[in-house]
């Protein structure tokens, strides 16, 4: 009796620490039964594959699978930084996405700058309806549009050279400087619409005293620009600049692929298609994996580090 | 005044017209594709065809609705978009929910929260992926095209933002009578939460129309390729060699008038929703980038 007594009395923040945490669950388990088919879908379609990375130190056979292929440590990866195609693959990604990060960054604010100076709402709504349409449509219709719009045989853009200013026809999806031009700018051309609307409602937000202000000390229209609604602006383009970090390694999967052909491998190609073609038509599984698994280890360190810096300059969350 | 100075004028003038072509030049490229397609056979391989159609015809129209492997393509499409974005909102609307609770009130919130922003974080990337659906037998079957992007950790970070922003006196109010966790999920935030539901719904539906690539890899049997990847195939690649298809269908894809057809068919559903879409998307998006 007496022992019992001590026992119970040797534990009592254990038991107590327990019975609270079901008495927790018996109250919070709707919660998690709620979450639950969220966190099953995670687990399987995110985390198992994360488990299947194994593979890129393996010499993955579908007939062996995980547990009786060979282990070859990193020879991938040596792989990658010796063949001269990898290593090109990895330049074209940077410039790419380098490029596309710069003017997808200056344009739309240059663009939000200009439509503030429409003052009829009509017009203004208008621009607004059509410039974001494009984001809407997939890069398998935009690639059908254009390949159509800019083929070497009378293609409306080279038909429009011709006659208009009497270039010579351009072969924009054969060669390789000219298909990353085609790249940058018909991404822009998507994109430059969605991504105004953030800085448009910055701008919306500008306290117009801080304008009548500006006026009475005789600012110009463009030094109220510069003086007030930039700086206004600022923080959030600090912001998505910095979030813009994260996708240094992704260069547009789907806008390439359904642009590209093997002239323009050579300029063109990027890590993510070089993934796709090395895994699914040469089946060469965990090699593909190891590139793909590189590059999923730069991004997530970028991605950390430019939430870092936006939670830092920018006060940003994500949750 | 600066709108009096000549200078801001001539500005304004030159601004109007920049920013007016820019926006035709959004929609140009597809009014070209409609005018192709509505051209004839003879006119379209001519080039001479640009922004309005030259010898009006519907025939390239009656062929593409006469191509079985067309029909089949856009009616799996229907199919596993009306699936796919039925259960990726059960799934996101029920865990946002959940995790829209206060941290006080749901200890557990905080290890749920990252264990699903890490999924937006780290992937394990396309082979891992991949041979996880063929482990799993989903090749060739609709739920390889709906479950591995049944959840949207985006939007259910959305859509938990904007049910925290409900207020905390609606919820009691609504517990003091009685009402259980469902009632109170289907009576208060889900009424109360329309525009945001609107917008991830519309965003979702979207998504699944345009998605191409998971058609084209976990499709083996060409008979159930989604509409975009059945144009990704045979209009943007050219590539006739999966498809099994008669000669004159086969002749009659590769005329440039019916590729035309093809496109605008494939993006007429994403026009017909644009102006529903663009009614929510502004909100949505700002609702996104700014938290309490």
């Amino acid at each position: 009796m007496k022992s019992g007594l001590q026992a119970q009395a040797a534990t009592p923040s254990a038991i107590n620490r327990k019975s609270k945490w079901i008495r927790g669950l018996t109250k919070t388990w709707p919660l998690h039964l709620l979450i639950l088919p969220a966190a099953v879908i995670a687990i399987v379609f995110h985390y198992l594959p994360i488990m299947g990375l194994v593979m890129a130190f393996q010499d993955y056979k579908p007939w062996l699978g995980f547990f009786k292929s060979d282990w070859v440590g990193f020879k991938h990866f040596e792989s990658l930084f010796l063949f001269d195609e990898s290593v090109q693959v990895i330049w074209n990604t940077l410039i790419i996405s380098v490029l596309k990060i710069v003017f997808g960054l200056f344009v739309p604010i240059c663009i939000a700058l200009l439509l503030n100076e429409i003052r009829k709402t009509g017009i203004k709504r208008s621009v607004q309806t059509l410039v974001y349409l494009p984001h809407f449509l997939s890069w398998v219709i935009l690639g059908g549009i254009l390949i159509d719009l800019l083929s070497v045989k009378g293609g409306l853009v080279n038909r429009m050279l011709t006659d208009w200013f009497g270039i010579a026809p351009i072969f924009f999806l054969g060669d390789g400087d000219w298909f990353r031009f085609v790249i940058v700018v018909s991404d822009i051309w998507k994109e430059f619409g969605f991504a105004m609307i953030i800085y448009l409602a910055a701008i919306a937000g500008v306290n117009p005293a801080l304008y009548e202000a500006a006026e009475v000390d005789g600012a110009t229209r463009f030094q109220q620009t510069m003086n007030v609604t930039l700086p206004v602006m600022l923080p959030i383009i600090v912001v998505v600049a910095t979030l813009q970090l994260g996708n240094v390694l992704n260069a547009g999967f789907d806008q390439i692929f359904n642009l590209y052909n093997p002239l323009v491998y050579d300029k063109g190609d990027i890590i993510d298609t070089f993934v796709y073609r090395s895994a699914m038509l040469k089946g060469d599984f965990s090699f593909a994996t190891a590139v793909g698994l590189f590059k999923s280890i730069i991004s997530f360190v970028l991605i950390i580090v430019s939430y870092r810096l936006a939670y830092r300059f920018g006060n940003y969350r994500i949750f | 005044m600066y709108h009096k100075s000549t200078g801001y004028r001539v500005f304004s003038a030159f601004n109007h017209l920049f920013l007016i072509t820019l926006s035709l030049l959004c929609i140009l490229p597809l009014m070209h594709v409609l005018a192709v397609s509505f051209s004839g056979k003879s006119a379209a391989t001519a080039n001479i065809v640009n922004l309005w159609p030259v010898d009006f015809t519907l025939e390239s129209y009656e062929k593409t609705i006469n191509n079985p492997a067309f029909i089949r393509a856009l009616f799996y499409s229907v199919y596993r978009t009306v699936l796919g974005t039925a259960l990726g909102m059960a799934v996101i609307v029920f865990a946002g929910y959940a995790l829209s609770k206060r941290n006080a009130a749901f200890k557990s919130r905080n290890v749920y929260m990252w264990f699903f922003v890490f999924t937006m974080l780290f992937s394990g990337g396309l082979v891992p992926g991949y041979i996880l659906i063929t482990e799993l037998h989903l090749i060739n079957t609709i739920w390889a095209l709906i479950l591995p992007s049944a959840l949207s950790v985006y939007n259910m970070i959305l859509l938990m933002n904007f049910f925290r922003t409900i207020p905390a006196e609606l919820e009691e109010a609504a517990l003091i009578d009685g009402a259980g966790l469902f009632r109170i999920l289907f009576s208060i935030h889900l009424p109360v939460s329309m525009p945001a539901l609107a917008t991830i719904t519309l965003f979702t539906l979207v998504g699944h129309w345009n998605s191409w690539f998971d058609g084209l890899i976990y499709m083996m049997d060409t008979k159930k390729y989604p509409l975009a990847t059945f144009l990704q195939t045979v209009v943007v690649q050219q590539d006739f060699s999966k498809m099994s298809l008669n000669p004159q269908d086969m002749e009659n894809l590769s005329q440039r008038t019916v590729k035309a057809a093809q496109i605008f068919i494939g993006a007429l559903p994403i026009l017909l929703v644009y102006p529903f879409l663009q009614k929510y998307f502004v909100k949505g998006i700002v609702l996104g980038a700014v938290k309490e």
